[in-house]
């Protein structure tokens, strides 16, 4: 019989209706359209009635305080009622109209912007970094933080060819699955892991590391009449995994961590399918507390997809239409040897035909 | 006081437009310990251009193997208030639809037991409460259920399912992704709550092939809207935009992939059987076209990044099926995969590897489903086939 003290488990997320606007509970399903009033503010039209959504951008790691202001403007502005998106941004969900501006001027006064909708720069995805996660090669909140300082106008105007998705992840591990955005900033590490042949013998079980190695570059050994193993390092690239299964094989490097630049990836199907990111700049050091050298690149790629793609046209399509080549010819980015697939399936990336253009 | 909170490199977070987390994070120093030894640990990763967190440890609550990960720093004398500094990861309603008193609640529960730190919401779609000591595991989550709400998965479980807005504020919706979403979360508690896979199983669910919820990317099995009848268009809004200057045959017209569409007069023409159902169109003129009638979504599996084998997009398993309440069918699905995956699968290898490693077309026959042209975007071109079948001579 249940008591008071019983634990309850297993009850699953509360159910979604019960934070729903009654205006949107209403017009469930039964959406018209939408237009988007200004950068940040749409407008849905329902059978039976209209919301506003004003789309403010947020810091992934915030706090209670934070979120209890945000939460206060909701009472104030939207009836209480708000949504995260996908990208970290809040959306207050606004039954009149009016409430809009002064909404958003509050935000203003209190450091906040309003965008991210449409042809824009919407709020970078990321992971953990620095700030909590033990494989980090690079900080993620730093990083965007300083990024989006950078292409801060972009994030409140609409004048980009179409959206621009960027995403930051700290490893190889890729937490946030960065590998299909526009551009995608990636931690890497660029050294052997570093042993512990002393304790790798009791933290780590040999043949799951041996097996966790993509590469096959992990081999049982004995050192001092331990147990541990050995690494090959003309087959080790960098990638982690031995480290994610062994505590004992950490990557960290502070001398050669860094970040690699990735572009033209894809999610949606909008004219042309979904793409994976393609390898734009193998390295750069990391330099915090503000990474320079990270966000010139950035927006060095973004000014030249501005100048060159047609309307409509995203980072992915756009280097598909001008060649590869000319992105590098345009953007002045350096093509290396690294820049040359050699994992599984590298064969299909190489050219097999003689169209190009000089 | 935290007047001794020397951290000037992280002090150069505060400059610039975008809001600062250094800022935000900083209003909380005074109160919080942990959030203090957080700043001033990751002040020395910013100095010394390394992480300080030790390798994830086994902690949890009582009867669960997933929601809760730990973390420690390596540094704990010289950091005591991040010496634990586990997360826990709360299921999200669908949606990340939120009343402000739900949320008020939550940071309470959050103030009371952990460093209020915390993101909205992780990877994967949960709200990740970033921060607490093995101590105040249990009692935070005795608070959590108390409220109605959950932990979300981790490690080699089902994963918190996410979705997009869906219905809920999207004409572009073929079906109800937050339903749907909610439904497996309480169909399938156990696989998310005890971890019992070969490696992790995440779920999105996408309304429409704009797939804001990247489920084509970053999903193990993702639904996908789509509808296979006609576009519906409503040919006096289509001359309201032609009228208003916008240029619909260069900005739709010749940007559609198949060229199925055309512009006359003021009327546009979509030669539907051509059409991929892409979006673009209904994109750039929400108010004359809509999504179809016969609406259902399609369903794509093996997506993942890097790790271990290389990054894989989902691939097609069913191109179309209605998506309709109680979702049986789904369910009976996803048990076939489950089982599928319990029998075929090595540990560390998501669905995905293993699919490519057995073959697609072994994979179908295993979950009972026929193959057909619209999961392949070319057939074979190497002659090396498996024959099954053959004639012997008498
Ligand atoms: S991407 Fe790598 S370093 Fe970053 S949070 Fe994920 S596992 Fe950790
Ligand atoms: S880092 Fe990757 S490639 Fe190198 S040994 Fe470890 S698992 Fe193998
Ligand atoms: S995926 Fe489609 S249905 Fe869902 S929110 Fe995006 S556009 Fe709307
Ligand atoms: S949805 Fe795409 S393929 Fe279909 S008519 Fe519109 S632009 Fe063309």
């Amino acid at each position: 019989m249940a008591t008071q003290t019983e634990r309850r488990t297993d009850i699953g997320p509360p159910h979604y209706s019960q934070f729903l606007h009654p205006i949107i509970k209403e017009n469930y399903g039964k959406w018209k359209y939408h237009e988007t009033l200004k950068p940040g503010v749409l407008m849905h039209v329902g059978e039976t009635g209209t919301i506003y959504s004003v789309r403010a951008a947020s810091a992934r790691l915030i706090t209670i305080s934070f979120v209890r202001f945000m939460a206060g403007l909701a009472d104030k502005y939207a009836d209480g009622y708000l949504r995260f998106t996908s990208r970290n941004n809040i959306e207050f969900l606004l039954a009149n109209k009016d409430n809009i501006e002064p909404l958003i001027k509050e935000l203003a006064d209190n450091g906040i912007p309003v965008g991210g909708t449409n042809n824009a720069i919407s709020n970078v995805v990321h992971t953990q970094g620095w700030v909590h996660c033990h494989s980090s090669a690079t900080d993620a909140s730093g990083l965007v933080k300083v990024i989006m300082d950078d292409l801060f106008e972009y994030f409140g105007s609409m004048k980009l060819p179409n959206k621009l998705r960027i995403a930051v992840a700290c490893c190889l591990n890729m937490c946030g699955a960065v590998h299909c955005s526009d551009i995608a900033v990636l931690g890497v590490h660029r050294t052997l892991p570093r042993i512990d042949h002393s304790t790798l013998g009791n933290l780590c079980e040999i043949p799951t590391t041996v097996a966790s190695c993509p590469n096959n570059a992990i081999k049982p050994t004995t050192i001092e009449g331990k147990t541990t193993v050995k690494v090959d390092e003309d087959k080790c690239m960098y990638c982690g995994n031995c480290y994610t299964v062994c505590p004992a094989m950490p990557l960290a490097d502070p001398l050669n961590d860094g970040i690699s630049i990735w572009v033209g990836g894809k999610i949606s199907n909008a004219r042309t399918e979904p793409m994976f990111t393609k390898l734009a700049i193998p390295y750069i050091p990391n330099n915090p507390p503000r990474w320079p050298e990270v966000t010139s690149a950035i927006r060095n790629i973004v000014e030249i997809y501005v100048k060159n793609a047609k309307p409509y046209e995203r980072v992915g399509e756009w280097i598909n239409r001008i060649g590869w080549a000319k992105f590098f010819d345009l953007t002045g980015i350096e093509f290396t040897k690294y820049h040359i697939d050699d994992f599984r399936h590298a064969g299909t990336t190489y050219k097999r035909s003689v169209q190009n253009r000089y | 006081m935290s007047d001794d909170l020397k951290i000037p490199l992280l002090d150069e977070l505060e400059k610039g437009p975008w809001p600062s987390f250094v800022k935000d994070l900083k209003t909380l120093a005074p109160k919080k310990p942990m959030v203090r030894d957080l700043l001033r640990q990751l002040e020395k990763s910013y100095q010394d251009k390394r992480g300080y967190w030790k390798h994830g440890g086994l902690v949890g609550v009582l009867g669960y193997g997933g929601g809760v990960i730990g973390r420690y720093s390596a540094l704990p004398d010289e950091f005591p208030g991040v010496s634990h500094f586990h997360t826990i990861r709360v299921h999200q309603p669908s949606g990340w639809f939120y009343t402000s008193e739900a949320l008020n609640e939550l940071m309470d529960i959050w103030d009371a037991h952990g460093s209020g730190l915390l993101n909205m919401h992780g990877s994967t779609g949960d709200l990740v409460f970033l921060g607490t000591v093995t101590d105040e595991l249990e009692p935070t989550f005795r608070d959590l259920t108390a409220r109605d709400w959950d932990l979300g998965g981790s490690g080699s479980d089902l994963r918190t399912p996410s979705c997009c807005v869906g219905p809920a504020r999207c004409e572009n919706a073929c079906y109800d992704t937050l339903e749907l979403v909610d439904n497996l979360a309480h169909r399938f508690q156990d696989e998310l709550h005890r971890p019992m896979f070969n490696y992790k199983f995440k779920i999105k669910a996408a309304g429409c092939p704009n797939d804001c919820v990247a489920a084509i990317a970053r999903s193990d099995f993702g639904i996908i809207g789509i509808w296979k009848d006609n576009i519906q268009v409503d040919q006096a809004a289509v001359a309201e935009y032609v009228d208003s200057g916008f240029n619909v045959k260069e900005f739709v017209v010749d940007n559609c992939p198949t060229g199925c569409m055309s512009l006359e007069g003021k009327e546009l023409k979509i030669d539907d059987s051509n059409c991929v159902k892409c979006m673009h169109c209904i994109n750039l003129m929400s108010k004359a076209l809509s999504v179809g009638k016969e609406r259902g979504a399609a369903l794509v599996m093996g997506a993942k990044a890097p790790i271990v084998e290389g990054a894989l997009l989902g691939s097609v398993i069913i191109p179309f099926m209605e998506i309709e309440e109680p979702f049986e069918e789904m369910h009976d699905l996803l048990e076939r995969i489950f089982e599928f995956w319990d029998e075929y699968g090595k540990a560390r290898e998501r669905i995905g590897e293993c699919i490519e490693r057995i073959g697609l077309a072994s994979f179908l026959e295993q979950i009972e489903l026929e193959p057909l042209p619209q999961m392949v975007t070319q057939p074979r071109d190497n002659p090396y086939i498996f024959y099954e079948e053959y004639y012997e001579e008498e």
